[in-house]
C-alpha cells in the first residue's frame, strides 16, 4: 500500500501531471500560460522548469490550432495533454475535438490512434460570469470516441489523470473550480483509478442521489442532513461520465427504489437526462417515485453573487429533491 | 499483389532530372486521371459509396510534391485525396474499395473517400473538414521533434481553407516554433461555388506567408517539375531546421466539385483555357520534344495506367461489403 498524504486536488493533477512526464518522455503538454505561469490555477506549476519547453509549451492564444496539434502529435505517438483555461473555450476548438479526435480512430478502422487528453475547469461560482462557467460535459458525452472524466476528490483527481494519459483514447478531464482548493488524502506515488468505474461515497438504503464533480459534495452534505431525520442516502459517483457505470448505478437503484440526479451541467440535454433514461431503462419497475433532476437552471451564469447562487445547484435544492423523492 | 504506383526524387538532388524519373512522373500523373475517370463510370452504376472528389486536372501538384518526400516522411490530405494518395504509393485496389465502402478497403467501408489513411505510409488522412488538416499537421511535426525524428511533413490543402481560422492559427503556430512543415496549398480557382478571387482578399496565397514570418512562394502548379522543385527546396529548409514554407500550386479542377455536385457554374471560355493547361498534356509534349520518350512508349505508359485502374475497379467490385456487425466495433480501443 502507498501512504498517503493530504494535498489539494490541484496539487494532486500536478503530481499525476509530474509522474506521468517522468514515466514516459512522449508525455507534454501544451496550453495558454501553462509555462512560464505554470497554468491560470497553478495546476502545471514548476513542471516548465523540470522538464522543459519542449514539453511544456506555451501556446499563443489560438483553441483550434492547440487541439489540432494535439491531435496530429498524438497521432505520431506522441501523448500530449492539452490545457483549456476554461471549459467554454473548446467550443473555438469544437471542429478537432469532435470531428477529429473523437472519430479518427472509427473512421480509419482503427489505423489512427489518438491519445490525448483535454484539461479543462467548468462551471461558475466566482463571478466570471456567462462565458467562464459553463458545464458543456453533455456536449462531449454525446460524441462517440470520446471519454469524459469528471474527479471529485483529490484521489480521484490524480488517480484519474494518470489513467486519463495512459488511455489510448481521447480524453476530456473535467476538474470543478471550486474543488481546486480542497485537500484530501492522495496515496503517494503509482496510484491508478481506472475510467469507467463509478465509486459508493456513502451507503443507504432509502434513496440513491447519483452526484458528479462539485455536487458529489452537496449530496453527501444533505446525506448528512437527512440521516439526522433518520433518512439514509446512498451517494453513487460515476467519476468517469462517459462510458457511464450504469451496473453500479443501477444495482443502487434497485435496493433504493429511488432516485435523485445531480449534475452541473444546465438541465436542457444535459448529463442529467442522459443518467435518468440510463436509469428508467434498467430500474423502472423498481422505482417508487419518479426520479429527480437537480441542475442548473437554463440561463447563461450571471456574474452577481446574489444572481448566480439563484442559478447554481446548492445543497438546499439536493436535499429538496430527494424530500420529494421519498415523499412520492 | 498490391497495385501502385511511386514517383521518386531524382537520384542526387542536384543532378538534372533522369528520364527514367520523368517516365515515372508522367506515368503517377496519368494513373490518378486513369484512376478518378473510373470512378465516374462507377457512380454512373451506382456503385459509389457516397461521394468523391476528383483530382483530375491537378495532378502535377500531388506527384511534384510527394516526389519530395523522404520514405520517412508523411502528409495530411484533404477531401480531395485520392492524388495524394496514389502519389504516395497507396494501394489502388484498397484505395477503390474505400471509395466503394467495401471491406478491403484502407478503413473497411468506415471512412470512404474522404477519409483514406494509411498511417504506415506516412499518410495521416484525408479530411473531411476544410482546413482541419492544418493544424493536424503541426501537431505531427511537434510530435516528431519531441521523438526526436527527423522527418518533415507535407500539409495539402485548398485555397478554400486559406480563409478558415485553423490556416492562421496553424501557420503561426509552426512558424514560432520552426516546424518542419511544407504547407502546399493547391489553389484551383473554385471552393465549390466560391471563386478565389471572390472570397480572398489580396488574391494571393503565398503572400500570406510574410504575416507569418515564413518562406511563400507561388508556382505552376501545371508544371510538374516546378512543384518538384519548390517542393525539395521547401522540404530541404525543413529538414535543416529553418521552418515551414507555404507554398500556392496554381492550378484548376477539370470536374465539378464533386461526384454529387456537377452542375457547373464556372465560366466555359476559363475551363477552356485551363484544360489547355492541361498538366499531363504539357508534360507529354515536353518529353516527346525533348526526345524522352516516344508517342509509342507513352501511348504503352497511358494503356498500362488504364489497365491498372481498371485492375482497382475489378478488385474493389469483388471486395465483400463489411460485416454488419463492424459497424458498431471499433469506436474505442
Amino acid at each position: 500500500m502507498n501512504s498517503t498524504k493530504a494535498i489539494s486536488y490541484v496539487e494532486a493533477l500536478n503530481q499525476a501531471l509530474r509522474e506521468e512526464m517522468h514515466r514516459n518522455h512522449l508525455v507534454f503538454i501544451m496550453g495558454e500560460d501553462v509555462g512560464e505561469l505554470g497554468g491560470l490555477f497553478k495546476v502545471t506549476q514548476g513542471l516548465l522548469q523540470e522538464f522543459g519547453s519542449d514539453r511544456v509549451i506555451d501556446t499563443p492564444i489560438s483553441e483550434a490550432a492547440i487541439a489540432g496539434a494535439g491531435v496530429g502529435a498524438a497521432l505520431v505517438g506522441a501523448r500530449p495533454v492539452i490545457e483549456f483555461q476554461f471549459m467554454d473555450f473548446m467550443t473555438i476548438a469544437m471542429d478537432q475535438i469532435v470531428n477529429h479526435a473523437a472519430k479518427l480512430r472509427y473512421m480509419t478502422a482503427g489505423m489512427a490512434s489518438v491519445p490525448l487528453v483535454v484539461r479543462a475547469p467548468i462551471c461558475a461560482g466566482i463571478g466570471l460570469g456567462a462565458q467562464h462557467s459553463q458545464s458543456l460535459e453533455a456536449w462531449f458525452v454525446h460524441v462517440p470516441g470520446l471519454k469524459v472524466v469528471m474527479p471529485s476528490t483529490p484521489a480521484d483527481a490524480k488517480g484519474l489523470l494518470k489513467s486519463a494519459i495512459r488511455d489510448n483514447n481521447p480524453v476530456l478531464f473535467l476538474e470543478h473550480r471550486l474543488l481546486y482548493a480542497q485537500t484530501g488524502p492522495v496515496p503517494e506515488g503509482e496510484h491508478l483509478v481506472p475510467l469507467g468505474r463509478a465509486v459508493v461515497r456513502r451507503a443507504g438504503s432509502d434513496l440513491t442521489v447519483i452526484a458528479t464533480g462539485r455536487t458529489v459534495h452537496l449530496a453527501l452534505a444533505a446525506a448528512r442532513l437527512l440521516a439526522a431525520e433518520g433518512t439514509e442516502v446512498e451517494v453513487i459517483e460515476p467519476r468517469t461520465l462517459k462510458p457511464l457505470d450504469t451496473a453500479l448505478l443501477s444495482k443502487s437503484v434497485k435496493k433504493t427504489n429511488r432516485a435523485v440526479v445531480v449534475n452541473d451541467g444546465c438541465r436542457s440535454c444535459g448529463y442529467a437526462s442522459e443518467v435518468v433514461a440510463s436509469v428508467m431503462e434498467e430500474c423502472f419497475f423498481h422505482l417508487d417515485a419518479p426520479i429527480q433532476m437537480v441542475c442548473t437552471k437554463d440561463v447563461p451564469m450571471p456574474v452577481s453573487s446574489t444572481l448566480q447562487k439563484e442559478v447554481m445547484v446548492s445543497e438546499e435544492d439536493v436535499v429538496r429533491a430527494c424530500r420529494t423523492a421519498l415523499a412520492a | 499483389m498490391g497495385i501502385s504506383r511511386t514517383c521518386q526524387p531524382p537520384a542526387s538532388g542536384s543532378e538534372p532530372i533522369s528520364a527514367e524519373t520523368r517516365l515515372e512522373w508522367y506515368t503517377c500523373m496519368c494513373t490518378i486521371r486513369a484512376f478518378d475517370r473510373e470512378i465516374i463510370t462507377l457512380n454512373r452504376a451506382g456503385l459509389v459509396a457516397g461521394t468523391a472528389h476528383l483530382y483530375i486536372g491537378m495532378e502535377a501538384i500531388a506527384v511534384g510534391a510527394c516526389a519530395a518526400m523522404g520514405k520517412s516522411d508523411l502528409l495530411t490530405s484533404t477531401h480531395r485525396g485520392h492524388g495524394h494518395c496514389i502519389a504516395r504509393g497507396l494501394d489502388m485496389g484498397r484505395m477503390m474499395a474505400e471509395i466503394l465502402g467495401r471491406a478491403d478497403g484502407y478503413c473497411q467501408g468506415k471512412g470512404g473517400s474522404m477519409h483514406i489513411t494509411a498511417v504506415s505510409q506516412g499518410m495521416l488522412g484525408a479530411d473531411g473538414i476544410v482546413g482541419g488538416g492544418i493544424p493536424i499537421a503541426v501537431g505531427a511535426a511537434l510530435g516528431l521533434r519531441l521523438k526526436r525524428d527527423d522527418s518533415v511533413i507535407f500539409c495539402f490543402f485548398g485555397e478554400g481553407a486559406v480563409n478558415q481560422g485553423s490556416f492562421h492559427e496553424a501557420l503561426n503556430f509552426a512558424s514560432i516554433h520552426r516546424l518542419p512543415v511544407i504547407f502546399v496549398c493547391e489553389n484551383n480557382q473554385w471552393a465549390l461555388s466560391a471563386a478565389f478571387a471572390k472570397t480572398t482578399a489580396g488574391q494571393s496565397v503565398s503572400g500570406r506567408a510574410t504575416a507569418y514570418a515564413m518562406v511563400g512562394e507561388t508556382v505552376d502548379g501545371n508544371d510538374v517539375e516546378a512543384v518538384f522543385l519548390a517542393a525539395s527546396e521547401a522540404a530541404q529548409r525543413a529538414r535543416s531546421g529553418s521552418g515551414p514554407t507555404l507554398i500556392e500550386c496554381l492550378s484548376y479542377r477539370h470536374e465539378g466539385h464533386s461526384i454529387f455536385t456537377r452542375q457547373e457554374i464556372r465560366p466555359s471560355e476559363e475551363i477552356e483555357h485551363w484544360k489547355r493547361q492541361d498538366p499531363i498534356e504539357r508534360y507529354r509534349r515536353l518529353l516527346i520534344a525533348g526526345q524522352i520518350a516516344t508517342v509509342e512508349r507513352l501511348k504503352e505508359i497511358e494503356s498500362e495506367v488504364r489497365s491498372d485502374a481498371e485492375r482497382a475497379v475489378m478488385f474493389a467490385k469483388n471486395s465483400p461489403e463489411p460485416d454488419p456487425a463492424t459497424a458498431l466495433s471499433g469506436v474505442y480501443e
